[in-house]
C-alpha cells in the first residue's frame, strides 16, 4: 500500500464530513462524455516532496509515487475503473497461474531514446529485488522464484532465477507458487522498466528520472520541496496520452494552503480537501467537486497475542465488540454520511465484491446479541473489569480522534467495558510499536489498495507471518482458502474463492472493518474533465483547460 | 574593540557545541524508528532497513552517531537527508527563502513601528496615540496563525490582492503578505517600545536644553529624541531577526512558504537528526551573531558605551 502520513491517511483523513449517500459513483459533473476543454493549460495540482529518490522500485509514498505514474508505463496500467489494460504488454500468458511468458510491444523507447526490451524489464526487477540496492519496494517482486535469495541480507545473489529473457520482445516468470492474481499486480510503479542509466547510478537518476509513460520531467523540473514539473511525452502512445500541456506539482506541507489557493484560482486541482473545510467545500466549489470511493477502508486490528484476545474467548469478544458500534450513526453523525459502512474486508470498487459473504451479519450493530457474545466469552475467560480495552491511533495526521472517540463511547456504553482512545504522537511512533508487536490493545489500521485486486486486502494482511499482519492472526484455513484462490484459472473464479475465505475472518475478524474510504476533491474554475481513478487519484492526463 | 569582537566570537565555540549536542540529542530520543516509517504499513524487509540504518548511523549509539556528525562537520560534510541529498543543498536552498522573509519582517515592523511608535510619543494622550495603543494591544492578543488566516483569506483569497500562497521563486513581491504577517507581532512591541522611550527622552535635560539653544524642532526629534530612544529598540530588533527566523514555522506553513520552518517540520516528523541539527543549529548561530550585532551598535547609538578589552 502506498501511504503517506497525509494520505496514508487519505480515507482516513477526509474523515470529518463527507456528504455521500450511496456509494455508486462521484459527484462529478464533468467526467470522460464531457467536451474535449482546451488541450494548451498546463494543469497546477498539489504534491508532497517525495521521501526518498523518484526511482520506482524506491518509492512507496503518494508525493513520489503520483509522479512515477505519470511518468512510467509499465506493462499493464490500470483503467479509470481499476481494470487492468495493456500498455508495453503484448500479450501476458500463464496456464498455471505459476508460469508466465510475457510479450512486449516492439519500439518502445524512454524519453531518451533507449529501447525497451524484455532484458529492461528483467535488469529492472532483479534490480528492485537486490537486497544490496535497498529498494523500499522490493517486496513487491517476493512471489517471483529467487527473491529470497536476492533480497536476503548482505546476499551476493542480484537475480531472481524466475526471470528469464527468450528473445528481445518476450521473457517468463516462474513464480514460488501459483498466483491467478499476479498478472494484476503488474500495473504497480514497482514494475515499471527503467533505463540502463538509472541501475548505474540510481541516486543521479532519481533527481532526474527518465521514463516512458504519458509524461516526463521538465529540465530542472524538480525544484525540492517547491514544485515538480511535468511535461507531455510526445512519443507515448499508449491509453494515457495527456489531454493538457503539462502537470505541475506544487508542493504543500499543509492542505488548508493548498485549498486557500484552490479557491483564488491559484490551484487547479486539489486531491483531497483538509479536514478543516469539508463542511464547505460544497458551497465554495460548487459544482466542482467529487465525491468518489476509492479501493481503501479503514479497520481496528485487535493483535491475538494479548491473552485476553486469543482463543475462542478472544473471538468471542472481537465478533462482540464489531456488535456493539453502530457504524451507520457514526458515518452519518462524524461523516455527514459520507462514509459507507463496512460489509467486508475489502472495497466495493473491486471486481468480485460482495456485500452479503454469509458472516457478514457480525459487522451489523446488534447491542443485545453483543452483550451477550461479551458474557459467553466472560464465562470462558474472565474479562478483569478494571482492565481498559484501547483503540490507538496516530494523532498527528487524519483526524481520527473523533471517529475513535464515538467507537469509544459506543463500546462503553454498549459493553459496559472500560474503553479509551490511545493517541500516538506520530504515525511513526504508531508503526513502531505495531511492527515490534508490543501493541497493548487494539489499534486503528487502513488498507489502500496496491492493485485493484481482493487479494491485496486479504493475503498481505491476514495470512499466517505475512508483512503487513500486525495482529499476528494465523489460521490454517483461512492461509488454505487464499492459496486456493490464488490457484485458481481465472479471475472470476479466484475472486469466488477469496469471498469464501472471507467467511472466515468475518467469524475470526482478526481486524474490525468500518467502513469503505471515499475521496473528496475540487477544482478551479480553469479547468473541467476531472475525475478520479479506482485509488482516489485523480486522473491527471484527463484533465483540460476550459 | 577588537579583542573584545574576537572574544565574542570565541563564545560562539562552546554556544555551536552545546547546540548541537542538545539538539542531536533530542532528536535521538524521539519515539520510533525513521526508518520503519519510511515503510509506511509495509511489510519491512530487515536487509533494505539495515542497510538505511547503516547509511544514516542510526545503528549506532548516541556518542558514536553525534561525533560523526561533527568529524562531518569539519570535513564540509553535512550528511545526506532521507531522499539523498546533501544536507548542505537543502539548507542553501531554505535558508535564502526564510531570510528573506525575516529581513522583510524586520524592515516592515522597524520602520513602521519607529515611525507609528514616534508619532504617538510626541502625541501622547491625543486621538492618533490612543488609536495605535489600542490596535497594538489587538495585535498583541491575537495569535499569529489567527491573523494569517484571516489576512490568508480576507486579502488572498476575497479580494485577490495578493496570492494566497508563495509561488514557486517566492520573490519579495510574493513574501510581503507573509512578512507582514510575521512581523506584526513584533511590530506592536516596537510600536510601544518606541512611544515609552521617546515620552520618557522628552521629559529629559537635554531636550530642554536642545530646545532653549533654539534648534529647530526637527533637529530635535530627530538626533536628541529618536536617536537615544532607539537603544533598547535596537536591542529588541537584533533579538528579534534570530526569534523571526526560528518563529517563521507557523507563518511558512500557512503561506506555504518553500523556506526553514517548512522543511525543519518535515525533518523533525520524519526524524531526520542531522538536517534538524544543521537547521537548528544555524538558526542558533544566526542568534548569535545578530545578538553581537546589536552590542556593537549600542557603542555607535551611545558613546558612553565602550568596549575597551
Amino acid at each position: 500500500m502506498r501511504f503517506s502520513r497525509t494520505s496514508k491517511a487519505l480515507g482516513m483523513m477526509a474523515i470529518a464530513a463527507l456528504a455521500l449517500t450511496g456509494c455508486g459513483g462521484g459527484g462529478s459533473n464533468s467526467g470522460s462524455s464531457n467536451a474535449a476543454g482546451n488541450s494548451s493549460k498546463v494543469i497546477l495540482a498539489d504534491g508532497s516532496e517525495p521521501q526518498r529518490p523518484l526511482m520506482p522500485a524506491d518509492t512507496n509514498e503518494v508525493g513520489g509515487g503520483k509522479v512515477i505514474d505519470m511518468m512510467f508505463a509499465g506493462l499493464v496500467s490500470y483503467d479509470p475503473s481499476g481494470k487492468s489494460v495493456n500498455e508495453l504488454a503484448e500479450s501476458i500468458e500463464g496456464k498455471d497461474a505459476q508460469h508466465y511468458t510475457i510479450k512486449i510491444k516492439k519500439d518502445q523507447k524512454f524519453t531518451n531514446g533507449e529501447v525497451i526490451t524484455a532484458k529492461t524489464f528483467v535488469d529492472s526487477w532483479n534490480f528492485g529485488a537486490a537486497a544490496k540496492n535497498a529498494q523500499l519496494s522490493g517486496a513487491f517482486f517476493e512471489s517471483i522464484k529467487g527473491y529470497d535469495e536476492a533480497s536476503a541480507e548482505g546476499s551476493k545473489v542480484d537475480t531472481m532465477s524466475g526471470l528469464k529473457v527468450v528473445d528481445d520482445q518476450t521473457f517468463t516468470v516462474e513464480l514460488k507458487q501459483p498466483e491467478s492474481d499476479w498478472p494484476l499486480r503488474l500495473g504497480y510503479s514497482a514494475f515499471v522498466p527503467v533505463p540502463s542509466a538509472a541501475l548505474k547510478d540510481p541516486k543521479g537518476y532519481g533527481e532526474k528520472p527518465v521514463g516512458n509513460g504519458p509524461y516526463k520531467m521538465a529540465d530542472g523540473g524538480w525544484q525540492h520541496n517547491v514544485q515538480i514539473q511535468l511535461v507531455p511525452n510526445p512519443d507515448y502512445n499508449g491509453p494515457r496520452k495527456a489531454k493538457n500541456a503539462g502537470v505541475t506539482f506544487k508542493i504543500f506541507q499543509n492542505d488548508d494552503a493548498a485549498y486557500q489557493d484552490l479557491l483564488s484560482n491559484n490551484l487547479d486541482v486539489l486531491q483531497t480537501i483538509p479536514t478543516s473545510a469539508l463542511k464547505n467545500f460544497k458551497s465554495d466549489l460548487g459544482e466542482r467537486t467529487i465525491e468518489k470511493p476509492y479501493a481503501g477502508n479503514q479497520t481496528i486490528a485487535i493483535p491475538e497475542y494479548l491473552p485476553e484476545w486469543s482463543g475462542e474467548a478472544g473471538k468471542l469478544r472481537r465478533q462482540a465488540i464489531s456488535m456493539a458500534m453502530n457504524r451507520d450513526e457514526i458515518t452519518k453523525v462524524i461523516f455527514n454520511g459520507a462514509r459507507k459502512p463496512a460489509m467486508d474486508f475489502t472495497a466495493p470498487v473491486l471486481d468480485g465484491y460482495s456485500d452479503s459473504i454469509p458472516g457478514s451479519e457480525n459487522l451489523k450493530f446488534d447491542a443485545a446479541k453483543a452483550k451477550d457474545l461479551w458474557a459467553k466469552a466472560d464465562a470462558i475467560q474472565k474479562w478483569d473489569a478494571n482492565k481498559t480495552f484501547t483503540i490507538a491511533y496516530n494523532a498527528d495526521k487524519g483526524g481520527h480522534k473523533a471517529w475513535v472517540e464515538a467507537v469509544v463511547n459506543q463500546l462503553k456504553n454498549n459493553l459496559g467495558i472500560k474503553v479509551e482512545g490511545k493517541p500516538y504522537a506520530t504515525f511513526k511512533e504508531a508503526r513502531n510499536d505495531a511492527t515490534a508487536k508490543t501493541l497493548t490493545g487494539s489499534i486503528r489500521a487502513g488498507w489502500q489498495a496496491d492493485y485493484p485486486s481482493l487479494y491485496n486486502f486479504l493475503g498481505p494482511i491476514y495470512k499466517t507471518g505475512a508483512g503487513s499482519n500486525d495482529a499476528e492472526y494465523a489460521n490454517p484455513a483461512f492461509d488454505k482458502a487464499v492459496s486456493d484462490g490464488l490457484k485458481a484459472s481465472s479471475v472470476s473464479e479466484g475472486n469466488t474463492a477469496m469471498n469464501k475465505a472471507q467467511e472466515i475472518l468475518l467469524q475470526d475478524l482478526p481486524a474490525i472493518p468500518l467502513w469503505y474510504q471515499v475521496s473528496q476533491g475540487g477544482w478551479s474554475d480553469q479547468v473541467t474533465n476531472v475525475d478520479y481513478a479506482w485509488n482516489g487519484v485523480p486522473l491527471y492526463y484527463n484533465i483540460t483547460g476550459k | 574593540m577588537a579583542t573584545y569582537i574576537l572574544k565574542r566570537f570565541l563564545q560562539l565555540i562552546p554556544v555551536f557545541l552545546g547546540a548541537t549536542l542538545l539538539v542531536y540529542f533530542l532528536v535521538f530520543s524521539l519515539p520510533g524508528d525513521p526508518i520503519v516509517a519510511l515503510f509506511g504499513d509495509k511489510p519491512v524487509n530487515e536487509a533494505v532497513a539495515a542497510q538505511l540504518r547503516a547509511q544514516y548511523h542510526l545503528d549506532q549509539p548516541f556518542w558514536i552517531q553525534y561525533l560523526l556528525y561533527l568529524k562531518g562537520i569539519f570535513t564540509f560534510d553535512l550528511g545526506q537527508d532521507f531522499s539523498g541529498r546533501p544536507i548542505a543543498a537543502v539548507l542553501g536552498e531554505v535558508f535564502p527563502v526564510t531570510a528573506r522573509l525575516a529581513v522583510m519582517a524586520l524592515i516592515f515592523e522597524a520602520v513602521f513601528g519607529i515611525i507609528f511608535g514616534l508619532i504617538a510619543g510626541l502625541r501622547k494622550g491625543k486621538f492618533f496615540d490612543a488609536t495605535v495603543l489600542i490596535a497594538s494591544l489587538i495585535v498583541i492578543g491575537i495569535p499569529i496563525f489567527v491573523l494569517g488566516f484571516l489576512l490568508q483569506f480576507t486579502i488572498g483569497v476575497q479580494l485577490g490582492w495578493a496570492k494566497p500562497t508563495v509561488s514557486s521563486a517566492a520573490t519579495v513581491q510574493d513574501l510581503i503578505l507573509p512578512a507582514i504577517v510575521l512581523g506584526l507581532g513584533s511590530f506592536a512591541y516596537v510600536l510601544r517600545l518606541t512611544r515609552t522611550s521617546v515620552i520618557e527622552n522628552m521629559n529629559a535635560d537635554y531636550v530642554r536644553t536642545a530646545t532653549a539653544k533654539g534648534l529647530s524642532r526637527f533637529r530635535v526629534v530627530r538626533v536628541h529624541i529618536l536617536r537615544n530612544s532607539l537603544i533598547p529598540v535596537i536591542t529588541f530588533l537584533g533579538a528579534d531577526l534570530g526569534a523571526l527566523m526560528g518563529g517563521a514555522i507557523v507563518t511558512e506553513g500557512i503561506f506555504n512558504v518553500p523556506g526553514v520552518g517548512n522543511r525543519l517540520y518535515r525533518a523533525v516528523t520524519q526524524g531526520e537528526g542531522p538536517t534538524v541539527v544543521s537547521i537548528v543549529t544555524v538558526l542558533v548561530l544566526i542568534y548569535v551573531v545578530s545578538n553581537l550585532l546589536v552590542d556593537l551598535l549600542y557603542a555607535w547609538l551611545d558613546p558612553r558605551i565602550r568596549y575597551d578589552a
